[in-house]
């Protein structure tokens, strides 16, 4: 009974601690997405250049919109492209 | 009642310098004619695309900012279309966020021209593939030493 209170691991159990996403914009006060600036929106893309979602990137929805206009723009602009492997 | 646009447009890599100057000319030239103001221009010179258009694969990207007419805007998108030399072209308004942002980084651009010392090391990171691809070769030499 007494034993049971005090288990002992061998190594310490690891427990997970998520780190809380939040919005980058939100946080850095920025309120208007650039679409002329690719480096910038490459971060909200993945190696084929599809735009991440939400979930991933923590963005609001507010700005989530916004990247996603701006990238849409960059890529008639052919700052961007469409499809492709490799991005980063 | 004048509104703030901005617009990108992307010219044949074919055309020489004299070419260019003239279409941008042309276009601003228009702007002015038909009632509107330019805010601000900027070259970007010839930059690679992301993909090819129309068999190409580097354009002239040229940026004017300008206060029109509503009305104007569909025929400067006209006269985009009827040009051959453009490539393609992004007609954007500008909200007051936008404007904002536009106008911060016109200061930003000034600012790195007054200080030329900080320049060259941005430059130096946004370099061609041809330098990366030197400097991947050169670890390779040091392990096989």
């Amino acid at each position: 009974m007494a034993q049971n209170d005090n288990v002992r691991y061998l190594n310490p159990p690891t427990v997970e601690v998520r780190k809380k996403k939040y919005c980058r914009f939100k946080k850095a006060g920025i309120k208007y997405v650039d679409y002329k600036d690719p480096e910038f929106l490459k971060k909200f893309l993945n190696e084929q250049g599809k735009i991440l979602p939400r979930r991933i990137t923590g963005t609001s929805l507010k700005f989530q919109r916004k990247v996603a206009q701006a990238v849409k723009r960059a890529r008639s602009l052919a700052l961007l492209p469409y499809v492709t492997d490799l991005l980063k | 009642m004048l509104k703030q646009y901005e617009t990108v447009f992307i010219a044949t890599p074919v055309l020489s310098d004299a070419q260019m100057k003239e279409a941008v000319a042309k276009y601003t030239d228009f702007i002015k004619s038909n009632g509107g103001e330019i805010v601000y221009e900027e070259d970007w010179g010839l930059k690679q695309l992301a993909y090819p258009i129309q068999h190409k694969t580097s354009g002239f990207y040229y940026l004017i900012e300008f206060k029109a007419d509503p009305e104007f805007v569909a025929n400067l998108e006209i006269q985009y279309k009827r040009d051959e030399r453009i490539l393609r072209f992004l007609t954007v308004a500008l909200d007051k966020d936008a404007i904002a942002y536009a106008e911060h980084r016109r200061e930003m651009k000034a600012a790195k021209k007054n200080a030329p010392v900080e320049a060259p090391a941005e430059e130096a990171k946004a370099e061609d593939v041809d330098d990366v691809t030197e400097y991947d070769v050169e670890p390779v030499d040091s392990k096989e030493e």
